[in-house]
């Protein structure tokens, strides 16, 4: 078998096994993979091909010794912003180009002890402030259905390398949609799981109230499997749910018949392509052809999301980067005669654009007199965003709506309008801001481009939104399909 | 909502960001453009709603207060820029 890199993780697994595959052998077939698609995809900023092979060896001896778990052996990407001991971590940006962590993030910790092989740290727009991977400060991904595409983002590198076959999984992080938009624009499954599911001991900080670690996977059993690995309560992070979480696949393979389907108007409004609307249109009939009861719904306040989630995530960015000065770690400028003008000049040469336009827009938003006005405000109007999410959840099991407006769109079109691109995140923001679970699948195809659904589920429930994501999955059979490159 | 020039310089100075003058008329064009999307958010009546800071119900999370391992001092400054006898070296903070 010569193309290992094109399996899944579960089906990786089965054969490892066996034994009918050698970790080495998988691994060693996702390297030639990256070497012969890398230069033309750009998914990764790190390459670590020798620490893969150790881990791999490692893996191929736990197999032996059987006491090998479900990702034993299994070639990962892990998104940039999660710091990996001894693995560069740059975040994307300049800042931190040659930021080596003393200690490996709480993700990364659980990724080593069950024995999964690292084969690079993944592209992202800068600080994860993006919906392209165009602001990395490392140059863009590009999309491995149409090189001409952005992948989305900001977890773009993780989502492409997903789609390329250059890892059989990643890890990403999404804040208002950074896994569900790319997974959706590449053709791949993303799960952001409720916020406090996932410790982010060790996630390079954004927006603080916002932030969470999830799987990008080529079918739902293996972002259930990851999600299995990763979840879990972690002292190490205050806001880390203390419940302890259910074995994940169990929930895989069941029937949905009965299940309550709500779909909000409010998503299928302006902006959203022909193509999105009729591959969504046929999944709910699909939906109805399992028994599910779908029924259309009103989340009236959903237009607001996008300004309250603008609001929120820039006041908490201008925040959380106030640690980049130049003098504890990360790049700096000393060439000015006080600590003042290093600080400023440090933070100009290596911030890109957008985190400037964030942390101004963050600064200015928590300034005196604005205040009231704004991040207030925001916070207020995202209580009632959470309160129309909760009354529908009384009524239905999960809500049904597009992953994103628009297929992949075409690398610079959005460049120089920060609000155009703002907009790429306008189906995925309202459940970032409510920290509900949320999952993207594909759903069909328009212009020869994926289109992605999403599923939104009730806090801490991903159990069912794994439940209804897999029995759709597997009805509609476009599980693991890659483009071809 | 237009931003001046004067407003963009102040809160450069908070965020501590230095710009060049084009920086300023780019980011005076465009952040004003992105705050006028944003008064949306004026039509929503919330008198009476309490803000949302965090999506979960969680109160201060204590532990008990025992002094556990920290990282070690050579691990801290390993990414420092500059150190000196195990500290972070900084230029002169008071002129």
């Amino acid at each position: 078998m010569s193309e290992l890199w094109r399996l899944t993780a579960h089906e990786a697994h089965e054969l490892l096994r066996r034994r009918e595959i050698s970790a080495v052998e998988l691994t060693q077939s996702v390297l030639r993979r990256i070497e012969e698609v890398e230069e033309r995809i750009h998914a990764y900023i790190t390459l670590t091909p020798e620490l893969a092979l150790e881990q791999a060896r490692e893996a191929d001896e736990r197999f032996a010794a059987g006491t090998a778990t479900p990702l034993t052996g299994i070639p990962v990407a892990v998104k940039d912003v999660i710091i990996t001991k001894g693995v560069r971590t740059t975040a994307g940006s300049r800042m931190l180009e040659n930021f080596i962590p003393p200690y490996d993030s709480h993700v990364a910790e659980r990724l080593r002890r069950a024995g999964a092989v690292m084969v690079g740290k993944a592209n992202m727009d800068e600080f994860a402030m993006g919906s392209s991977t165009e602001h990395s400060a490392f140059g863009p991904t590009r999309n491995p259905w149409a090189l001409d595409r952005v992948p989305g983002g900001s977890s773009g590198g993780s989502a492409a390398a997903v789609a390329a076959g250059e890892c059989l999984i990643a890890l990403g992080s999404d804040t208002g949609g950074s896994i569900r938009q790319p997974a959706a624009l590449c053709g791949v499954v993303g799960l952001d799981p409720t916020y406090g599911r996932v410790s982010r001991y060790g996630l390079i900080a954004f927006g603080s109230s916002l932030d969470q670690i999830g799987p990008i996977g080529r079918d739902v059993e293996d972002v259930a499997t990851m999600l299995d690995c990763i979840g879990g309560h972690d002292p190490r992070d205050s806001t880390s749910n203390p419940e302890p979480m259910p074995d994940m696949r169990h929930y895989l393979g069941r029937d949905i018949k009965g299940f309550r389907i709500g779909v909000p108007r409010e998503y299928f409004v302006d902006g959203i392509e022909p193509g999105v609307r009729e591959a969504l249109e046929r999944a709910l009939r699909l939906f109805e052809g399992l028994g599910c009861e779908v029924e259309e719904c009103s989340l009236p306040s959903t237009k607001y999301a996008l300004a309250v989630y603008y609001l929120i995530a820039p006041s908490e960015a201008s925040a959380n980067l106030a640690r980049y000065d130049g003098v504890k770690y990360g790049f700096s400028d000393r060439s000015h005669p006080s600590m003042w003008e290093n600080m400023e000049h440090t933070r100009a040469k290596g911030f890109g654009d957008e985190v400037k336009r964030r942390i101004m827009l963050g600064t200015y938003a928590l300034s005196a007199g604005y205040y009231d006005a704004y991040y207030l405000k925001a916070q207020k109007v995202r209580t009632i965003i959470n309160r129309e999410f909760a009354e529908a959840f009384e009524r239905y099991d999960v809500l049904v709506t597009p992953t994103s407006p628009t297929v992949a769109f075409p690398l610079g079109s959005r460049l120089d309008d920060p609000y155009a691109m703002y907009l790429a995140d306008v189906c995925t923001l309202p459940a970032a801001v409510a920290g509900l679970p949320a999952i993207s699948l594909p759903c069909g195809e328009s212009e020869g481009l994926p289109v992605g659904m999403q599923i939104i589920g009730n806090f801490f429930d991903e159990g069912r939104l794994l439940m209804v994501a897999h029995a759709f999955e597997r009805a509609f059979g476009w599980a693991n399909r890659l483009p071809d490159l | 909502m237009s931003l001046s020039r004067e407003q963009v310089l102040h809160i450069a100075k908070l965020a501590r960001i230095a710009l060049t003058p084009d920086e300023v008329e780019r980011f005076r064009e465009q952040l004003s453009s992105i705050l006028d999307h944003f008064a949306l958010l004026s039509e929503v009546p919330t008198e009476d709603v309490e803000p949302t800071a965090h999506p979960l119900p969680l109160r201060n999370v204590m532990r008990e207060d025992v002094v556990q391992p920290s990282m070690p001092r050579e691990d801290v400054l390993l990414n420092a820029p500059e150190q000196e006898e195990g500290m972070f070296r900084v230029r002169a903070v008071l002129e």
